[in-house]
């Protein structure tokens, strides 16, 4: 498991890629990538093109994010490989992220 | 090394003049000795100075060093004891025998102060290390037990509030793991006032005690509302309510509410995040109900959505909830379980009564085998029964209170507003539990109250034709006229009363509603039980079977039930 985020030039964007699980024990480490930021971030884009799975405390760790980023932030979740797109189907997390699968 | 002074080093050795050399050498090290000149001695000496570390000559007078170690070796248990062997033997024959004995090192003669000291040096920092070691091992071994004692307590308490309710009735077989508490799954069931009975599922995020406790509110408020009489949405949005305040960001409880009525062979199903819930029909197919909801404690009160899904089901089909360990029961050769297996197995089984005892076998096989880190399952079946058969089995409990409401009569009159946002059956249940005889006939009571009250509502005030509900679409019309005409609903009201007197054989309780709709002509009433292929017109044929009568005034918009309830010893059939 390894999580690397990376920040546009303008501060604006930033992209945080899950390799590997992503539970319980991602937590410090998904919490750093982000917290590290001051709140200018005005879109995350947490791409889970090489997530192998997923469970309900990563969800968890979702909803963490969504509140670090408030209200005026957007979130997308991007590269979903189907195991990972059926839990946010069965969680129904696309109610609250725009979830997208890989092409 | 600032502990060395403290350590006792016991000097074993029959030669006077090796003897003195070496405890010179030692006590110039800065330890503190004791000596002795045989292996008995030694024995002696080491029970009662107890020493750190023992220099030992190997052969002596009266019991040699080899013995007198094997003696010593049995006496330590735990603690770490380093021997070393004080020997001029230098063949590999000696130093293994040295070694059997329970040596853990040897000097050989002609000593060197440097090599001594290098020696007691490193079993000192050695003893340190295995002290610290053995002081973490205990203090761990100590808070693991206290851990487990306040686990047992937790549970104890946990299992009063979050208790199994009606899990034990005959038409429920479930499966939960004795410490699912400490797993985040709760299992929740409790029978209705008005009949039937709601079941909840829930699955906490993580384990352990923030599980444990988030649950406790859950099953306090599950409890408590349906006793009440308030139906599924409510106990939703409160539930969802209450976890939104107490669980920190990140924390929530994917869950399934099944609300099971017997009297319409009717179900409604909530599920937030779970699996499936699965409905086993007589003719063989499988109704899936998706999750369509985000689990309970995310969305504040505003967003949330308790909106369920309804269905018909028949008597003896069986509806299942489950946790997601049944997913983990695919691991093994059989696969059969896996998220969509366990459809198809249901889909396949011929004989419904034995998919528990399955599903218990599987359980049991993963655990025989233990498979590893597999989440425990929580799996419920729900068969649907005719009424009767549930009333028939309804404890019945005795009332000795001497205090309560025994004759009284209210009134409430709802307008648009309130008619369209408030359920008033929880209220007056409220009221006609306050008659501690009538609480063990809440059922009829409430199931009165329910249908005169829609009856008024949906046919008096909106006019709703229920002839509507013949047809499947039929149904989903039914209710959006509903809504749509709610909406609407101007300048009505609906007024709703209750006369409660007692008498010399029991009591009777008056309940009238007057709607300001436009009435019907009520000669065109049957009050027998529809065949039951017709899926609506079952209300009043019902209460019929309850109520001593019911009489419809004015132009139809008024109706009156009388309910007469008859001591138990006078006559038991009531």
């Amino acid at each position: 498991m390894s999580i690397v985020s990376h920040m546009s030039d303008s501060g604006e964007t930033m992209k945080i890629a899950i390799q590997g699980r992503f539970d319980f024990g991602s937590h410090q480490d998904f919490r750093e990538s982000y917290d590290k930021n001051d709140s200018s971030v005005k879109e995350y884009y947490v791409d889970m093109a090489k997530t192998t799975y997923l469970d309900s405390s990563a969800l968890g760790m979702l909803l963490l994010l969504r509140d670090h980023a408030g209200s005026s932030a957007i979130i997308k979740i991007i590269n979903c490989n189907n195991e990972v797109f059926k839990i946010f189907e069965i969680s129904n997390f696309d109610q609250l992220f725009e979830i997208s699968a890989a092409k | 090394m600032s502990k060395a002074p403290q350590l006792k080093i016991l000097i074993t050795e029959d030669n006077i003049a090796d003897c003195l050399i070496i405890n010179k050498l030692v006590r110039d090290q800065g330890y503190q000795t004791v000596v002795a000149h045989n292996g008995i001695e030694a024995i002696d000496l080491f029970v009662k100075e107890k020493p750190d570390i023992i220099l030992m000559d190997a052969l002596m007078p009266k019991m040699d060093g080899f013995e007198a170690v094997k003696r010593i070796k049995s006496l330590v248990k735990d603690d770490f004891l380093p021997i070393i062997f004080l020997t001029s033997l230098n063949d590999d024959i000696s130093l293994v025998s040295c070694l059997e004995a329970g040596g853990d090192d040897f000097l050989s003669k002609p000593y060197s102060p440097i090599v001594i000291a290098a020696k007691i040096q490193a079993f000192t920092r050695m003893i340190t290390l295995h002290r610290t070691v053995q002081a973490q091992r205990d203090e761990i071994t100590s808070r693991n037990e206290y851990l487990l004692q306040e686990q047992k307590i937790a549970k104890e308490i946990f299992d009063n509030v979050a208790h199994l309710g009606c899990l034990g009735a005959s038409n429920i077989k479930h499966l939960l793991s004795p410490m699912s508490v400490f797993n985040g799954d709760v299992l929740l069931a409790s029978r209705k006032p008005s009949g039937g009975m709601i079941v909840f599922l829930g699955d906490f995020t993580g384990h352990g005690l923030p599980a444990a406790v988030g649950a406790m509110p859950v099953a306090e408020i599950f409890y408590d509302l349906v006793v009440k009489g308030f139906g599924v949405e409510r106990i939703l949005h409160d539930i969802n309510q209450k976890l939104h305040t107490i669980l920190p960001v990140g924390f929530f409880c994917c869950a399934s509410i099944v609300d099971i009525n017997y009297a319409w062979e009717r179900i409604e199903i909530w599920n937030g995040g779970l699996l499936d819930v699965l409905l086993k029909k007589n003719d063989g197919r499988v109704l899936p109900f998706k999750s369509l909801h985000l689990p309970l404690g995310i969305l504040s009160a505003e967003a949330f959505n308790a909106e369920c899904v309804e269905c018909d089901m028949k008597v003896g089909e069986r509806i299942y909830l489950f946790s997601d360990g049944i997913v983990d029961l695919k691991d093994r050769e059989e696969n059969e379980f896996a998220l969509n297996g366990f459809a198809n197995f249901l889909l396949k089984n011929e004989e419904p009564e034995l998919i528990f005892s399955h599903i218990v076998e599987q359980e049991k096989l993963s655990f025989e085998r233990n498979v590893s880190n597999i989440d425990d399952v929580t799996f419920v079946e729900i068969l649907m029964i005719s009424e009767d058969v549930v009333s028939s089995k309804h404890e019945l409990v005795q009332n000795n209170e001497l205090r309560g409401a025994r004759d009284w009569s209210m009134s409430f009159e709802m307008f648009n507003q309130t008619i369209r946002d408030f359920n008033p059956i929880p209220l007056m249940l409220h009221i006609t539990m306050e008659v501690p005889e009538l609480r063990v006939f809440n059922n009829d009571v409430c199931m009165i109250l329910s249908e005169l009250i829609t009856n008024g509502i949906d046919h008096g005030l909106l006019g709703l034709d229920s002839k509507l509900k013949n047809s499947s679409n039929g149904f989903q019309q039914y209710y959006d006229l509903r809504s749509e005409r709610l909406t609407n609903l101007s300048g009505e009201s609906l007024h709703i009363s209750l006369r409660y007197l007692p008498n010399a054989t029991g009591g009777v309780l008056v309940i009238r509603v007057v709607d300001t709709g436009a009435g019907f002509d009520f000669s065109q009433v049957d009050f027998d039980i529809p065949k039951a292929s017709q899926m609506s017109g079952r209300g009043i044929p019902l209460l019929t079977r309850l109520c001593e009568s019911i009489i419809y005034e004015g132009n139809g918009n008024t109706v009156e039930a009388v309910y007469r309830w008859v001591k138990l010893h006078d006559n038991n059939k009531l």
